[in-house]
Formats: C-alpha cells, sequence, structure tokens
C-alpha cells in the first residue's frame, strides 16, 4: 500500500505544484513507483511544470465521471518510466469533483503506487479539502512572509479536523516546507527567519528551498527541478527533503548560508 | 540617504513575527469557537437588542486584539423613547 501526501498551502503561488513535482520526480529518480495528481480543478498547471501538457487525454475529472479509466488517464513521464501524472479537468466546473469519486481513485492509485502526491489547488474549499482529505501526510508550502504563514496556520487547522484521519481520531503526520528562501534577506531581518515560521507554526521541518532561479528556469522548459539540474540548489534540498519523507534523519541546512565574505557582500548589492 | 538606509532602516522581521503571533493566538480560538472577545460582542448587542430597539447604524463596535490583553468597545446610541417601543 502507497502512502498519499497533500502538497497544500491555502495561499497560492506559494511553490505548491513545484514542489509537487520535483518532490515527485526525486521520489521517482530514486525508482520508487510515484504518481502525481493535479486537484486544482479549471487551473491545471502540474501537466505544463511537468512538461506534459500536449499529451493530456483524460483527466481526473473524466475518471470520476466514469468517461474513462484510470489507466487511460495517467500520463507516463518522458524521463522517468516510474513517475506518472493524473492531471486535473481544465474545462470542467470544481463540483465534478465528488467525495466519493474521490475516495475511489485515490484507494485505487495506492494500491498501485508506492506514494500518491495529491497537488492541492489553493485555497479552502472543495478542491483542497477533497486533496487533503485521504492523506497520510501533509507538506505545508509556506512562504517566509505574513500572509503565507497565517493561510498555512489555517490550513494546518483544517487538516486536523477536516481529514479522514482526523475524524477517525488518529493524527495526520504534517512536515513544513520553506520555500522561497533567502538567507540574506533574513539574515538582515528582513525575511521571517526558518525557526520564527518554525516557532510560529510548530511543526516539524520537511526541508528549506532556497530562492533560485534555477526553479523558474525548470519550470519555462517543463522540468521538474530535481530533473533539470540535479545538482542547483533547490534540487539538492528537494532531494534532502524526500529522504526525510522517506524517514531519514539528516540535518537541515539552511541553503547558502554558510558564505564568505565576498558571497555575504554581493549577496546584499544583489538583493 | 542611501547609505542611511541602508545602515539605519528598522528591521521588519520581529514586526512580521511578533504581529503573526498575536493575530494567530486569537484565530486559533476563534476557529475553535471560543473568542472570548467575539462571544462577548454577540451576547452584549443581543441583550441590548432585548431591551432597546436600537439603529444599527447607531451601533459602533471597536475591538483591539491585543497579546496580553484585548479591549472591547461598544458605544451605543440609544434615544429616549427606544425603551418605550421595545416594551
Amino acid at each position: 500500500m502507497g502512502k498519499v501526501i497533500v502538497v497544500t498551502s491555502g495561499k497560492g503561488g506559494v511553490g505548491k505544484t513545484t514542489s509537487s513535482a520535483a518532490l515527485g520526480a526525486a521520489l521517482a529518480q530514486n525508482g520508487d513507483k510515484v504518481v502525481v495528481v493535479d486537484f486544482d480543478v479549471g487551473l491545471r498547471n502540474l501537466d505544463l511544470v511537468m512538461g506534459a501538457e500536449r499529451r493530456v487525454v483524460y483527466d481526473l475529472v473524466n475518471v470520476i465521471q466514469g468517461e474513462a479509466k484510470l489507466t487511460q488517464a495517467l500520463i507516463r513521464d518522458k524521463r522517468l518510466e516510474s513517475l506518472y501524472l493524473l492531471p486535473a479537468s481544465q474545462t470542467r466546473d470544481k463540483d465534478n469533483l465528488t467525495a466519493e469519486g474521490v475516495e475511489k481513485v485515490v484507494g485505487a492509485l495506492r494500491t498501485h503506487f508506492d506514494w500518491v502526491i495529491c497537488d492541492s489547488p489553493a485555497g479552502i474549499e472543495r478542491g483542497a479539502t477533497l486533496a487533503m482529505r485521504h492523506a497520510d501526510v501533509a507538506i505545508v508550502v509556506t512562504n517566509p512572509e505574513v500572509s503565507s504563514v497565517r493561510d498555512s496556520d489555517r490550513i494546518i487547522g483544517l487538516l486536523d479536523s477536516k481529514t479522514a484521519k482526523a475524524e477517525a481520531g488518529e493524527r495526520i503526520e504534517k512536515h513544513l516546507l520553506l520555500t522561497r528562501y533567502d538567507p540574506a534577506r533574513a539574515e538582515r531581518g528582513d525575511m521571517l527567519k526558518v525557526d520564527d515560521v518554525l516557532e510560529i507554526l510548530s511543526i516539524p521541518l520537511l526541508g528549506i528551498i532556497p530562492e533560485s532561479m534555477d526553479v523558474l528556469r525548470a519550470s519555462n522548459i517543463g522540468s521538474p527541478v530535481t530533473l533539470a539540474d540535479e545538482r542547483s540548489a533547490p534540487a539538492i534540498a528537494y532531494f534532502d527533503a524526500v529522504r526525510r519523507l522517506r524517514g531519514e534523519s539528516i540535518p537541515v541546512t539552511i541553503p547558502g548560508e554558510k558564505r564568505g565574505f565576498f558571497g555575504k557582500f554581493f549577496g546584499r548589492k544583489a538583493a | 540617504m542611501n547609505l542611511r538606509r541602508l545602515f539605519f532602516r528598522p528591521q521588519s522581521a520581529p514586526a512580521a513575527r511578533e504581529r503573526l503571533q498575536v493575530l494567530l493566538a486569537h484565530e486559533r480560538l476563534s476557529s475553535e469557537g471560543s473568542d472570548l472577545v467575539t462571544k462577548l460582542r454577540d451576547e452584549i448587542l443581543q441583550v441590548i437588542a432585548r431591551h432597546v430597539q436600537v439603529d444599527n447604524e447607531k451601533v459602533n463596535v471597536r475591538m483591539e486584539r491585543g497579546a496580553q490583553v484585548s479591549t472591547l468597545a461598544v458605544d451605543i446610541e440609544i434615544p429616549f423613547d427606544a425603551g418605550k417601543k421595545a416594551a
């Protein structure tokens, strides 16, 4: 039985889709069988970020409505043969996502894959609550910025009350993924530090993804950042996050923090 | 001017941290339906409405949520003959 992970945040634009693609690819790069599911009905983008936008035939809503089989809707990644994508519908209304339908699809995926990664839409409505509904593990993507932290706090509240696990009296495993972190700005006191965010949200840290050009470059070419440039800082941070997800205990390093005098000097100037 | 800004500008992250801590402390309580200030506000207005017919536009409620102390100010204009009408 595979593990179901929801990648969620409340706020939009913090990096849920980028992170879903990068984590999914990183898990598959280790040989695990992974499916990444786009729950953002009406505004799908995971297909684009993963470079599969021209190969979408059927989608999640087609499967739920019984118009296509699950195997017909799954798209296999061209670079990694154990990585699959289940796209969201672009044209249908999000009301087509039914609780029973989602439960059936996620249940079926769980039996075929090691990891089922649910990329949640922003907000706290139907799409978001259904994406988290059957998760074993939640990854809360947060930027070191007040509105993102506030929305993450709200999402953590929903994870603890509205998921199937929570309703059964169990605890859902929650992890914080801090994205777009800029150590130079944090050091200057103009960005919330890692410890600030951890203290406020009080959930364990899965990883820190540095603010980086490599993330935009990867989405420009339609490749998860862990595949586009395996040795870039964000890719390394995602690989570390995946190791922690597997239960390895490795220390969290703050990317770019150990910089010499020149690094600091230029870091200031650039920002 | 630029140098001055670079060296003397106060840090903004501590303010972000403090504002979030206060805000979230209150929001966590209110999502469990137990935010005292909100409850007091609603109940005070209910009690007043029971006795006096008040024009909604003449009700002014202010709340200030703080880390240690919150304040609630309810300012209601009660017309001279309001009591008779309600009775």
